[in-house]
Order: structure tokens, then C-alpha cells, then sequence
């Protein structure tokens, strides 16, 4: 799960989309693609909702430990 | 003393004097007070550099004053770049300039384009080491001051396309004496911490003096060191810098970093929504294909041919048993005829036959011995008297001859 990311997941449902477009796969290949689409949907359509929106600030203590602390905007 | 005196012609010391000249200074920068200046109708300018105590005489010529991007004044502090040599028909010495640049402001230009070509020479910029950006971050990291334009605008924009996407911000001054020193600290700090996909660093518009930190070494190098993805966005769309040239990205705004790194929540729904229905509909396509195949596979006269080879093999088999009985009757017939005359000729051999004709066998019993002649039988004896048709069982009374 590391490794995948949204842009590849994407690039890898087009192929896919395109591939069974074509029609040429077996049936078995065929399923193999669509179930791996669906799992790949299912990935992307999570990874939109995953993060939160934060806005926080990195600050690195005198120990080098680093903390975050919300943002507030215009706090000149 | 008179063996060694070697008496020069005027132009032969004055050729040697600019070789002197010339091999002494090459290429030098001089910096003073424009006066006297003049463009003459060829193209060519001619002018004198001042300060307090001397005068120089300059002369730069159309192929190399066309590049000047402003118009010099006498008066105007500049920097001529240059070789001196000797004008030998007036017998002045002077200097060649190939580049001026107006002071101050020119000053930086100088630092900067001096630093530029000496990051270049060692790689800095070099296209084949730069790191992709990453589509959709989820962490972006922002080196820039936390009250400046370019925060504001980069929020702005994320609450606009998409809402869930994190933020981190290292403050830090953009501007300044050490600017330069924290811009590049910042950078080292989001390597260290780790945790951002791609680091954004930027500041809005200014001037050449404000955009500076952005143009010395310190932030080069740590902009140049990052393992972390680095997009510089800094000043407006004309302005340059060289941790523009350092990152693995320019953006020309904040803005526009911002719309970079954050893509569009909805695009990106309906792109995926649109991949699944595509993706749906085509294996479906595949499916309902594959079913007409089969269905008229199944109707097709391939498969139904066995079946009338197997009526037609049972028919066949019909045919031969009925043959098969027809033929056995026949042959039952013809030994029926036979077997009657055979059994006729049988006939008249029976014992049974003769018994017909009023003849009777009498057996000794118990163990049923046919008697032949009297001798067997003692009166008392049990017999057994077979006729044509029935037997009877009798005792003797009396035997004789």
C-alpha cells in the first residue's frame, strides 16, 4: 500500500479502461482486470477523502523535536 | 652607456606601452561617475568615468553598448566591465568597456549573475537531477512568511479546490539581512521532518532587493540538497530567481504553485466516476458477448448433429433387429418341417409306440428293473405296470411258465 499513489492508481485505470475497451482479453482476463479496477477505484476514491484539512505550523523545539501548532492566519 | 641606448619612434613606444597595458589589465571593473559622455553617429559611445581625485577615458563601442538595457547619463554612478589599452593616435590611454551596469541595483544583478553561472558550472540546475512533483500530496509544506501575501493566496486556493489536503508551514523571514540563512534552514528542517510530500518556497512580488534571499547561496544549496521535491514560486511572472532555477520546479506566482500542487476535488471525482462507468460498461459488453456466443453456439448445427446421429444409428439398429427377427423365424420354420419328419421316423422306434398297440412293461420294484422273464419274480413281489396310457402297481400271486 506504500508504494501505490493516486497519480499511478489513475494511469493504471485508464490502462486498464482501455484495455477492456479493446476487447480482446479472455474472459478470465477480462474479470481479473475489472476486479483489479474496482479495488483501484476504491483506493482512489478513499485517498480523496483521506486527509483532513489542516493548516499548522512546523516548530522544531531546542531538544530538535519537531511539533506542530494550528495556523491562524493574519497574526502579525 | 651609449652601446644600450635604443632610441624609440613615438608609435613604437606607444605600441609597447599598450601591450604593457593590455596584458596588465584584461578584463577589469571600474566603477565611478559618468561625464562627458557622448554617442556619436556611428553607434559607438564615448565617455570618461570619474571620481574624486581621477578621470578615465572610456570608449564602448555599437556591438557591445546595443545590449545596454538603459540609456547612460553623465553624473550616473555605473560599473564598466572592460581592458584598457592606448588610443595610439591620441596618445591616451583608456578603457574599452564591454558591459556597464548602473550602480546599486546593478550591484545585485552582477552577484547574481556571477552566482548563477558559478552553480551552473557545478550542476545545480541540471535538468537530469531534478524530482518529479507529486499529483496529490497529501502534506504540502510551505517555507514562507506567515504573514505574507503568497500564505494567503496558497490557502485561498486550497479552501477553493479542495478542502481536505494538509498544510505545514515553517515560517520564516523572506526578506532581509540572514532571510536567506532561515529559507534555507526551513528547507533542511521539512527533510528532516519527513513527513511532506513536496515543499513550496515562495513569497509574492517585490522588488529586486526583496526578492534576494532567494538569490544567494544558502538557499540554493539547501533547495539543491532537498530529498523532497522543492517548488520555488517566487515575485511575480517576470521575476527570476535562482532558487527558480535550482528547484525541481518553477511556478511563476504562489497562485500558481498552489493551483499546481492542488488539484480540483470535483474534476478528480468525476474523472474516476467516469473511468468506473466506462470500466463497467465495457466488461459488461464483454460478458453479454460472450453469452450470444454461447447461445448460438448452443443453437448451432455442431451440437445438434450428434443428435441426429444418434437417431439415425437407432433407426439403423431398428432396421437390423427387425431383419434380424424375420430372418430367425424362417429359420425357426424350415426346422420345425424337419424336426416332424425326424420325429415321425423317432416314432415308430418307441418302446412307447409299441405299448400303443396293447403291449405293457412291468418293472420290479422297488428299483424298478424292467422284468424280461418269470424267473424274476416270486409271488409277493411288488410290480409296476406301464401301459400306453397310466400304470398300475400289483402283487404276484402265482408264477409259472
Amino acid at each position: 500500500m506504500a508504494e501505490q499513489n493516486f497519480e499511478k492508481s489513475l494511469d493504471r485505470l485508464e490502462k486498464i479502461v482501455s484495455e477492456l475497451e479493446n476487447g480482446k482479453l479472455s474472459l478470465d482476463e477480462a474479470l481479473k482486470c475489472y476486479e483489479e479496477g474496482i479495488k483501484l477505484v476504491q483506493f482512489c476514491s478513499k485517498k480523496l477523502e483521506a486527509a483532513q484539512k489542516k493548516v499548522e505550523i512546523l516548530v522544531k523545539t531546542p531538544s530538535g523535536k519537531f511539533q506542530l501548532k494550528p495556523f491562524e492566519e493574519n497574526a502579525d | 652607456m651609449e652601446r644600450n641606448k635604443h632610441i624609440y619612434t613615438v608609435s613604437e613606444l606607444t605600441r609597447e606601452a599598450r601591450i604593457l597595458f593590455e596584458s596588465a589589465f584584461p578584463a577589469v571593473w571600474v566603477e565611478g561617475e559618468i561625464s562627458n559622455f557622448s554617442a556619436h553617429s556611428s553607434g559607438h559611445m564615448y565617455f570618461s568615468m570619474k571620481d574624486e581625485n581621477a578621470v578615465l577615458n572610456c570608449a564602448m563601442f555599437k556591438a557591445e553598448n546595443q545590449h545596454l538595457k538603459f540609456a547612460p547619463k553623465d553624473g550616473m554612478q555605473v560599473l564598466c566591465f572592460g581592458r584598457v589599452s592606448i588610443y595610439d593616435k591620441q596618445g591616451k590611454y583608456q578603457l574599452y568597456a564591454q558591459a556597464m551596469e548602473p550602480k546599486g541595483l546593478g550591484a545585485l544583478q552582477l552577484a547574481f549573475q556571477q552566482l548563477k553561472e558559478r552553480l551552473q558550472k557545478e550542476g545545480l540546475f541540471d535538468a537530469a537531477r531534478k524530482k518529479p512533483i507529486p499529483f496529490l500530496p497529501q502534506r504540502i509544506g510551505v517555507v514562507t512568511s506567515p504573514t505574507g501575501a503568497a500564505i494567503r493566496d496558497i490557502l485561498n486556493i486550497s479552501s477553493r479546490r479542495y478542502q481536505n489536503i494538509e498544510i505545514i508551514i515553517l515560517p520564516v523571514r523572506v526578506q532581509g539581512e540572514g532571510a536567506s540563512q532561515e529559507i534555507a534552514n526551513a528547507v533542511t528542517e521539512f527533510n528532516e521532518y519527513g513527513k511532506v510530500d513536496v515543499i513550496l518556497v515562495t513569497r509574492g512580488g517585490g522588488s529586486l532587493e526583496d526578492l534576494w534571499a532567494f538569490n544567494e547561496e544558502p538557499t540554493a544549496r539547501a533547495i539543491y540538497d532537498s530529498k523532497i521535491p522543492v517548488i520555488s514560486a517566487v515575485g511575480h511572472e517576470v521575476d527570476f530567481t535562482i532558487s527558480d532555477f535550482v528547484a525541481d520546479f518553477r511556478a511563476p506566482t504562489p497562485s500558481a504553485a498552489a493551483e499546481l500542487l492542488i488539484p480540483e476535488k470535483e474534476k478528480l471525482i468525476s474523472k474516476l466516476e467516469t473511468i468506473y462507468i466506462r470500466m463497467t460498461n465495457s466488461f459488461l459488453h464483454k460478458v453479454n458477448m460472450l453469452k450470444q456466443q454461447l447461445g448460438r453456439l448452443k443453437e448451432s448445427y455442431v451440437l445438434r448433429q450428434p443428435m441426429n446421429l444418434v437417431l439415425q444409428m437407432k433407426q439403423r439398429l431398428d432396421d437390423l433387429a427387425h431383419t434380424l427377427v424375420v430372418g430367425m423365424d424362417h429359420i425357426i420354420k424350415l426346422n420345425k418341417e424337419e424336426l416332424k419328419t425326424v420325429v415321425g421316423k423317432l416314432e415308430a422306434l418307441s418302446p412307447l409306440a409299441v405299448l400303443s398297440r396293447g403291449y405293457s412293461i412291468t418293472f420290479k420294484l422297488p428299483d424298478a428293473k424292467i422284468v424280461r422273464a418269470i424267473k424274476a419274480l416270486r409271488p409277493g413281489d411288488k410290480v409296476k405296470t406301464k401301459l400306453s396310457r397310466g400304470e398300475f402297481i400289483s402283487v404276484v400271486e402265482k408264477t409259472g411258465d
